[in-house]
C-alpha cells in the first residue's frame, strides 16, 4: 500500500536497496572470515550511526548516553539465554522491550532538561545503569560474564555457521534500521519529524504534539538500539559493564560518524561510518590518535560546514541517494 | 558643500533569501532629523538593522562622515558615534536603571551628555535608578532608552517607534526631550507612525513602502494628502 | 561515625563540587554554552599542575601562579577562534565542538602521559585534619570548601559591581542590544570563558592534591558539576553551591552504606530533585 503511493524516484530507491541487501547477504561466500567480522562491525555502527542521526538531526535530541541502550540489551540478552533458558534469537525482542522499557522510565525526567542539559542528563543515566550492573554479583559485577557454551552453540553448533548467523543478524539490522528509518521518513510521521526538524513552533502550531512525538522516537530509537545491543555482544560473546555501558564505543564515534557525514542525512551516517572505518583501519598503528583525529575533523565541520560531507556533496551536485522530498 | 552626516547609497538588504530592501538611497545631513515613515513592513527596521551591521549588506552602501562603513560591525559603528533607541525599548533586564545608564556611558563615548544630564532631562529616572530596569512604567523604560543612547555621545541617534504603545501624555513627555537632544549636537533619523508629529519636528522626510523609497525630501514640502498617498499607495 | 560528622564531610565534599559547577554555571548563564569538555580541562589543568611541579618543584599552591594565566588564555582562545564561531540559535554545533575538544584532550593527555595516575602533593595539608569535639576532618576539604565561598563570592561581586561584570549581564540580557551599544560580544563571551577557566584551574589543582587523576578522570567532574548545577538550579550561583552539597552529602551517605554505592547515591539524588523540582532548587532562569 505504501509502495502504491510512492513517485517512481523512491520505488527505485527500494529496488536498489534490495538489490544491496542481496549482494550483501552473499558475502560470507566471497569474503574472508576476518572481513566478515569487520562487516559485521560495520553494519551495528552504521545502524547506531543512523538511529543517533535520527534522534538528533530529527527530533532535537541529542543524546550522549545511547551506550545505556546498547548495554541493557546486551545485558538483556545475556540474562534471558544464560539465566533463564530462552533462545538467543527470541532474546533479541525481548532486549528491545528492556530498552525501551528502560527509555520510558528516564524520559520524563530527562525531557525536562533542555537542550545541552538533557544531553548531560542521557550520560548520567547511562552512568547510574552502568553502575547498578556493577552491583550485581550475580551477573559478575564488574568482570563480567561470558555467554555459556550451550547457549553459544544454540545459536549454531558450527563455528563457521555460527559466525554467519551473526553477520546476516547484523545485516538484517544494520540494513534493516535504514529500511525503517526511510520508510519513517516518507511516512506522515516522517513529514511531522522534518517539520519539528525544520521549526519546533511551526509544527507545534500545525497540531503536532511535540513531547509525545519526541518521547515515541525516543522510546523506539531506545528499543532499536537495545536490539543492536544484544546482536553485538552475541559477536562478542562476553559482557562486562564497562564494555556493555562504554560511552566511547556507542556514542562518542557514532556521533563523529553522523557530523563528519551530515546531520540530519540518512546518507550522512552512511558517509560517515565508511570515513570512520576508513580513517580507523589506515591508522591501526597509532592507537587512539584516530580518535583524535575523527575529534579535529567533528569541530572543523562545525565550524565550516555544519551539513557535513553528505550535505556538501548535496550542495554541490544537487542530488540524493535517498530522497526523502515529494515530487509536486 | 557636502553637509551629510549619514549617507545610504543603493542599499539592499533582506533575511537569507528574503529581500526586504531595495536600492534604499538618501542622506541625514548635520545637525538635523529626518522622519522616516512608513507602514508596518515597509522595512524601516530592517534599515536600520543592515545599517547597524545586524542584517548584511555591503561597504559602500553605508557612509558615515564621507567614510565607507558598511563593514563594521555594530560595536564599532557605536564606537563611531551611531546609537539606537530600538522598538520595544529592549532595556538590559537585569540591569538596575542605573547600570542600563552606566553601561553605555562605560563603552560609549565622553562628550556633554553624562549620567547626571539624563537625570535632568527626565527627572523621574534619577527618582527609580536603583529599581530593576523592568519594572518601570513603559514611558519611563522609553526615557532609560533614549538615555542609554545619549550617555554615550553619538552623533546620530536611530529612533525606532519612539511613542508606539505609549499613552498619548506620555508621548508628548517623551518628545519634550527632543529639543535639547538636536540642541546639543546630536542628529537624528526618527522612525515614527505618526506622521503629523514628524512632519513637525523632521527637517527632511523620507516615505518607505514595500522596502523601496517612494517619497523623499523637504518635510515642508509636503501636503498631508501627498504623505498619505505615498504610506498607502494608490 | 556519627551523623553530624557525615553531614560535615558532606558539606565539605559538596564544595569541591560547587567549584566544578561554578565555572559551568557562569558560561552558561553568561552565554547559554554547555561545556562537555568542562571536566577534561579540570584534569588539564591538574596535568599542567604537575609539570609545573617537576619542572621548578614548588609548592601546588605557587604553581596555581602559572596554571592560572596559561589556563586562562587557553580559555580566551577556544572561545574567541572557535566557539564563537559555532553560536547562533542552534546549540548543536557548540554542544558537538565541546565534545570533540573533550575527546581530543582525554586522548591527547593519554598519548602523553599513558594511563598511570597521578597526583600533586602539598606537604603537610595532604594530612592535616581538625578536631571539633571528637571528629576529624581533613583540612584539605575544609580550605576546599572555604576557597568555593571565596570564588562564588567573589564571582558575585564581580557581576555586580565591575565595568566587564554588567557587560556579562548585558550581553546575557541581548546580545544584539549589547553590541549596539559598543560592546565588542566576541570578547565579553571569550572573557567569561577565559574567567571560567580561572576557577577551572583552581578546581583542578585542588583535586589533584585531594585524589589521584588520570587523562580519563575528567567526564566524572563534568558529571558531578552539571549535577549540582541542575540540583541548585540555572543561573544562581549559590544555589550552585547548595546544589553541590546535596550531592557531597548524597555521595558521603551512599559511601557509608557502601563504597560501591557513593556515586550511584549522588545520580539517584539528581534524579530525585529533576523528579520534584525540575527548575532546581533555586532557578532564575526561566
Amino acid at each position: 500500500m505504501i509502495l502504491k503511493s510512492l513517485p517512481k524516484k523512491q520505488i527505485r530507491v527500494f529496488l536498489v536497496l534490495t538489490l544491496i541487501t542481496i549482494i550483501l547477504a552473499s558475502a560470507p561466500w566471497w569474503v574472508s572470515r576476518a572481513d566478515i567480522r569487520l562487516l559485521g562491525e560495520f553494519y551495528s555502527f552504521l545502524a547506531l550511526a543512523v538511529l543517533w542521526n535520527l534522534l538528533a538531526g530529527y527530533t532535537g535530541l541529542i543524546s550522549v548516553g545511547q551506550q545505556a541502550f546498547v548495554g541493557v540489551g546486551g545485558y538483556a540478552m545475556f540474562i534471558v539465554t544464560a539465566k533463564l533458558g530462552i533462545s538467543p534469537f527470541l532474546s533479541v525482542p525481548i532486549s528491545m522491550l528492556a530498552a525501551a522499557l528502560i527509555a520510558g522510565v528516564f524520559a520524563p525526567l530527562l525531557f525536562r532538561l533542555n537542550g545541552a542539559h538533557f544531553a548531560i542528563g542521557t550520560w548520567v543515566a547511562a552512568e547510574t545503569i552502568s553502575l547498578c550492573f556493577f552491583m550485581v554479583p550475580e551477573l559478575g559485577g564488574g568482570a563480567g560474564m561470558s555467554l555459556p557454551t550451550d547457549v553459544v552453540k544454540s545459536i549454531a553448533s558450527s563455528r563457521a555457521m555460527r559466525e554467519m548467523t551473526i553477520y546476516w543478524l547484523m545485516l538484517g539490522l544494520g540494513l534493516g534500521t535504514i529500511f525503517a528509518v526511510y520508510a519513517l521518513l516518507l511516512s506522515k510521521t516522517g513529514l511531522a519529524l522534518m517539520a519539528l526538524r525544520d521549526n519546533e513552533i511551526a509544527a507545534a502550531s500545525l497540531g503536532i504534539n511535540i513531547w509525545k512525538t519526541k518521547f515515541v522516537m525516543y522510546i523506539a530509537v531506545a528499543a532499536a538500539t537495545g536490539a543492536i545491543g544484544a546482536v553485538i555482544f552475541f559477536q562478542k560473546l562476553r559482557i562486562s559493564p564497562e564494555s556493555a555501558f562504554s560511552l566511547n564505543d556507542w556514542t562518542i564515534i557514532i556521533i563523529f560518524i553522523v557530523v563528519i557525514g551530515g546531520i540530519g542525512k540518512l546518507e550522512g551516517a552512511i558517509v560517515g561510518t565508511i570515513v570512520f572505518f576508513i580513517l580507523r583501519e589506515t591508522l591501526a598503528d597509532y592507537g587512539v590518535v584516530y580518535l583524535i583525529v575523527l575529534g579535529v575533523f567533528a569541530i572543523i565541520i562545525m565550524m565550516f560546514s555544519r551539513k557535513g560531507i553528505w550535505g556538501m556533496f548535496e550542495e554541490k551536485f544537487k542530488r540524493s541517494l535517498l530522497p526523502v522530498t515529494r515530487e509536486p | 558643500m557636502d553637509n551629510s552626516l549619514l549617507r545610504i547609497n543603493n542599499l539592499s538588504s533582506g533575511y537569507g533569501d528574503f529581500q526586504a530592501l531595495f536600492d534604499v538611497s538618501f542622506c541625514l545631513e548635520k545637525n538635523s532629523v529626518l522622519g522616516l515613515v512608513g507602514a508596518n513592513g515597509a522595512g524601516k527596521t530592517t534599515l536600520f538593522k543592515s545599517i547597524l551591521g545586524l542584517l548584511p549588506r555591503e561597504k559602500s552602501m553605508i557612509q558615515f562622515q564621507r567614510q565607507d562603513i558598511g563593514h563594521l560591525s555594530a560595536n564599532k559603528l557605536a564606537g563611531l558615534g551611531i546609537a539606537m533607541v530600538p522598538e520595544g525599548r529592549r532595556l538590559f533586564s537585569s540591569l538596575s536603571v542605573y547600570e542600563n545608564l552606566q553601561i553605555a556611558a562605560d563603552y560609549g563615548r565622553k562628550g556633554y551628555w553624562t549620567i547626571e544630564r539624563v537625570f535632568e532631562l527626565f527627572p523621574i529616572l534619577a527618582e527609580k535608578q536603583k529599581m530593576p530596569s523592568l519594572s518601570l512604567s513603559g514611558g519611563q523604560q522609553q526615557m532609560v532608552a533614549i538615555g542609554r543612547a545619549l550617555v554615550a555621545n553619538p552623533e546620530v541617534i536611530l529612533f525606532d517607534e519612539l511613542s508606539l504603545g505609549l499613552a498619548p501624555t506620555v508621548v508628548n513627555d517623551v518628545y519634550a526631550a527632543m529639543p535639547s537632544i538636536i540642541e546639543s549636537g546630536i542628529s537624528a533619523i526618527l522612525v515614527e507612525q505618526d506622521i503629523e508629529r514628524v512632519r513637525k519636528i523632521s527637517k527632511n522626510l523620507v516615505c518607505m513602502r514595500e522596502g523601496k523609497i517612494v517619497l523623499s525630501g523637504a518635510a515642508s514640502q509636503f501636503t498631508k494628502e501627498q504623505l498619505t498617498t505615498a504610506y498607502f499607495g494608490e | 561515625m556519627n551523623f553530624i560528622e557525615l553531614i560535615i564531610q558532606g558539606i565539605l565534599l559538596g564544595g569541591l563540587y560547587a567549584l566544578f559547577a561554578a565555572g559551568l554555571s557562569l558560561i552558561f548563564g553568561i552565554m547559554r554554552l554547555v561545556n562537555i569538555a568542562h571536566g577534561d580541562f579540570i584534569i588539564l589543568s591538574a596535568y599542567i599542575a604537575y609539570l609545573v611541579i617537576s619542572y621548578t618543584g614548588v609548592h601546588p599552591f605557587i604553581a596555581l601562579l602559572l596554571v592560572i594565566p596559561i589556563m586562562s588564555m587557553l580559555g580566551y582562545m577556544i572561545q574567541r577562534y572557535i566557539l564563537n564561531r559555532t553560536m547562533g540559535d542552534d546549540i548543536l554545533p557548540p554542544l558537538l565542538v565541546t565534545f570533540g575538544l573533550a575527546v581530543i584532550i582525554q586522548n591527547t593527555l593519554l598519548t602523553t602521559f599513558s594511563t598511570n595516575t597521578h597526583r600533586l602533593t602539598a606537604g603537610d595539608i595532604d594530612t592535616a585534619s581538625v578536631g571539633i569535639l571528637d571528629m576529624h576532618f581533613g583540612l584539605l576539604p575544609i580550605l576546599t570548601f572555604f576557597v568555593a565561598i571565596i570564588i562564588i563570592f567573589g564571582l558575585e561581586l564581580l557581576f555586580s559591581y565591575t565595568k566587564i561584570g554588567r557587560a556579562f549581564r548585558a550581553t546575557s540580557d541581548d546580545r544584539e542590544m549589547a553590541s549596539a551599544i559598543g560592546i565588542n560580544t566576541k570578547h565579553v563571551f571569550a572573557m567569561a570563558m577565559a574567567l571560567c577557566f580561572c576557577v577551572i584551574s583552581v578546581a583542578g589543582v585542588l583535586l589533584a592534591i585531594r585524589s589521584s587523576f588520570d587523562p580519563f578522570s575528567g567526564p566524572a567532574r563534568l558529571i558531578y558539576g552539571f549535577e549540582a548545577v541542575i540540583i541548585g538550579g540555572l543561573g544562581s550561583l549559590w544555589g550552585t553551591l547548595v546544589g553541590g552539597i546535596i550531592l557531597g552529602i548524597a555521595q558521603i551517605f551512599g559511601a557509608h552504606i557502601s563504597p560501591s554505592f557513593q556515586i550511584l547515591a549522588g545520580h539517584l539524588a539528581f534524579f530525585i530533585i529533576l523528579a520534584v523540582r525540575p527548575k532546581g532548587l533555586f532557578s532564575k532562569v526561566e
